[in-house]
């Protein structure tokens, strides 16, 4: 793809504030999405996945807060705009599905004024256009009898029904970016697979680019054409989806890899493949020097105790973060 | 069920001290104030004066059906600056925190170190006696309870799902506070509101009684408590009926206040969804 990327993200440190002093909760981090663009972000819970998704939408709060680096949108740099700017932003060009469908809508305030509101927030509809266009818009996330279900109160809505009400918030305004943070994991498997199904086919349609936030390696790869790995706060690999399955080079995605299930038999063992990477991941305040994944590393040597590795950039595209990467 | 007798009896008294104070000119026999006949001082109780005569000869049953739209409109619109007041700066001191939840917790914590009603008398003492007086001294001294409330409501919700998509989703502060944080706290505001309305009311007759509320010969529940004073024990349905009135309504409000609760109670709602 040509022209400027829609979002860049350039050697991006998050610091949290653990009261004694700063400890990088993420760093060294680096993507771009282009426009229309697939993206994967794919890590073990803690490993700093939705903290930098927050970054890029400047709603990093107190304890947290970017250290270093670089996020442009549209080449445009989120922390040089002002507050109203990036709430412009927000919801409008870039939206955000959350994992937990059952919490994320208010409870006391039918479905549909809660799709109309964006359009009266960010495109200055009135209420009555406002309304219209939320029948307009579950219809498009496959609602049946739309006009009787924007009347309807979320509890009245199954899981899976409630997370493609999310899916019509967030795409109501055209986003450029949809950010997607576990936003099936709360769902079960038959479920997952229509509103990923649904999630991809619309974004698809309308040129929004997708950046897929999972612990789920297998659920990423099928989504997004690259993927970046990441393990306690560093991107260590990043690579095209095909490629990362074909020959993953860093150890921790091999790991990965070999954990995942043949496919058809994913949804029989459940959510645990990633504990068949022996050890555990390390807690923020106690990363291990050199690389963080040497503690469980079968092919750790002297020099990842005590040098952290540099990115390499592989010939056939992608980077790694090892100092001995196949 | 106990549940629902609160609220039904709780609502039905409100219910008929509203109609009361609504229909009053329908529902009166004469002119509360300008009906005055010496020929008729100090009837007791009868099958003509329903709840006796005063010494003017006034008829207490219409100056009790009048005194119900001073006690409401007291109760009402004091309660509703409360709320107002209350919401207003706790929900925005519980969603900001930072040094304006230190001034609305400052304030909170003197209102609540006041007694209400002595602070109302203060007011009542700079601004004179009257129904504007009244309205704007009980309006500005009961709202801590509420704000309270508010404020820790919004501190629970701000950390809810809900509340944190529309940050992302471009909403600012101000729509957040409306659309968000203050309909999934009403219903323990108007738990409040009408257990505030109770003691409004109380407070009006306790105001009146002490000539600082509304003057006579203008009746309210609490002037004509005061003027019948010294007749309590000649005349004693001159206090008997404007009392019980007073009871009547603020018993009405506490049980509908109680029941509301009952079914407005946050953990029901939940259990509900
Ligand atoms: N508000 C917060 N306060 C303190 N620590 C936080 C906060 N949010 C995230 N963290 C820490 O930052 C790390 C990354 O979190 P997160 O990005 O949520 O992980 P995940 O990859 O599972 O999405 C975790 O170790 C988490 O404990
Ligand atoms: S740098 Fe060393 S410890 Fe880290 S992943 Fe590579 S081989 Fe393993
Ligand atoms: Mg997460």
């Amino acid at each position: 793809m040509t022209g400027a990327p829609l979002i860049e993200v350039e050697d991006l440190r998050i610091d949290l504030d653990n009261g004694s002093g700063k400890v990088p909760a993420a760093e060294g981090v680096s993507f771009r999405i282009d426009r229309g663009e697939t993206f994967g972000l794919v890590g073990e819970s803690g490993c700093g996945k939705s903290i930098s998704a927050l970054a890029l939408i400047g709603l990093l709060r107190q304890p947290l807060s970017i250290g270093a680096g670089a996020i442009r949108f549209d080449g445009r740099e989120i922390q040089g705009l002002s507050a109203a700017e990036q709430r412009a932003l927000r919801g409008n060009r870039i939206a955000m599905i959350f994992q937990e469908p059952m919490t994320a809508l208010n409870p006391v305030s039918p479905v549909g004024r809660q799709i109309a509101e964006m359009f009266v927030l960010h495109k200055g509809k009135s209420w009555r256009e406002a309304n219209q266009l939320a029948v307009e818009a579950l219809a498009s996330v496959r609602v049946s009898a739309p006009e009787r279900r924007v009347k309807d109160y979320p509890h009245q809505l199954s899981g899976g029904m409630r997370q493609r009400v999310m899916i019509a918030i967030a795409l109501a305004c055209g986003p450029d970016l949809l950010i997607a943070d576990e936003p099936t994991t709360a769902l079960d498997v038959t479920v997952q697979a229509e509103i990923i199904e649904l999630m991809r086919n619309l974004c698809a349609e309308r040129g929004t680019a997708i950046l897929m936030i999972s612990h789920d390696l297998g659920l990423v790869a099928n989504v997004c054409r690259r993927v970046a790995v990441m393990y306690a706060g560093r991107i260590v690999e990043e690579r095209g989806s095909a490629d990362i399955f074909r020959a993953p080079s860093h150890p921790y995605t091999q790991g990965l890899v070999a954990s995942l299930p043949r496919l058809g038999s994913r949804a029989a063992l459940g959510r645990n493949r990633l504990k068949e990477i022996a050890g555990v991941v390390p807690a923020i305040t106690n990363f291990p020097d050199g690389c963080r994944f040497n503690p469980r590393c079968t092919q750790a040597t002297d020099i990842c105790r005590t040098v952290a590795p540099t990115a390499d950039f592989l010939e056939a595209g992608g980077l790694v973060r090892c100092h001995h990467h196949a | 069920m106990k549940l629902r007798a609160n609220l039904i009896i709780g609502g039905a008294l409100f219910a008929l001290a509203i109609v009361v104070g609504l229909l009053a000119p329908w529902l009166a026999h004469t002119d509360p104030v300008l009906d005055a006949n010496l020929m008729n001082a100090e009837e007791p109780p009868s099958w003509t004066w329903w709840f006796g005569t005063d010494g003017q000869g006034r008829d207490i049953y219409s100056r009790v059906v009048y005194g119900a739209r001073i006690s409401l409109t007291v109760g009402i619109v004091s309660q509703l600056i409360n709320s107002v007041i209350g919401v207003g700066l706790g929900l925005s001191a519980g969603y900001w925190g930072g040094w304006w939840d230190d001034v609305v917790n400052g304030l909170t914590n003197l209102m609540l170190a006041i007694p209400s009603l002595i602070f109302a008398l203060a007011i009542m003492a700079v601004l004179g006696p009257g129904l504007t007086s009244l309205l704007i001294a009980l309006g500005l001294t009961n709202w801590s309870f509420t704000c309270r409330i508010a404020r820790a409501s919004a501190l629970s919700l701000k950390s809810q799902g809900y509340v944190q998509a529309a940050t992302v989703l471009g909403y600012g502060d101000l729509r957040i506070m409306i659309t968000q944080l203050l309909p999934n706290m009403l219903g323990p505001i108007i738990v409040i509101g009408t257990l505030g309305m109770g003691s409004a009311v109380l407070s009006e007759a306790a105001l009146s009684f002490l000539g600082l509320g509304v003057r006579p010969p203008f009746p309210s529940w609490g002037s004509m408590l005061s003027e019948a004073r010294d007749q309590i024990t000649t005349a004693p349905w001159l206090s008997v009926f404007p009392g019980l009135a007073i009871f009547l309504t603020v018993l009405g409000l506490n049980l509908l206040g109680d029941g509301l609760r009952d079914i407005l109670d946050p953990q029901s709602r939940s259990r509900r969804s």
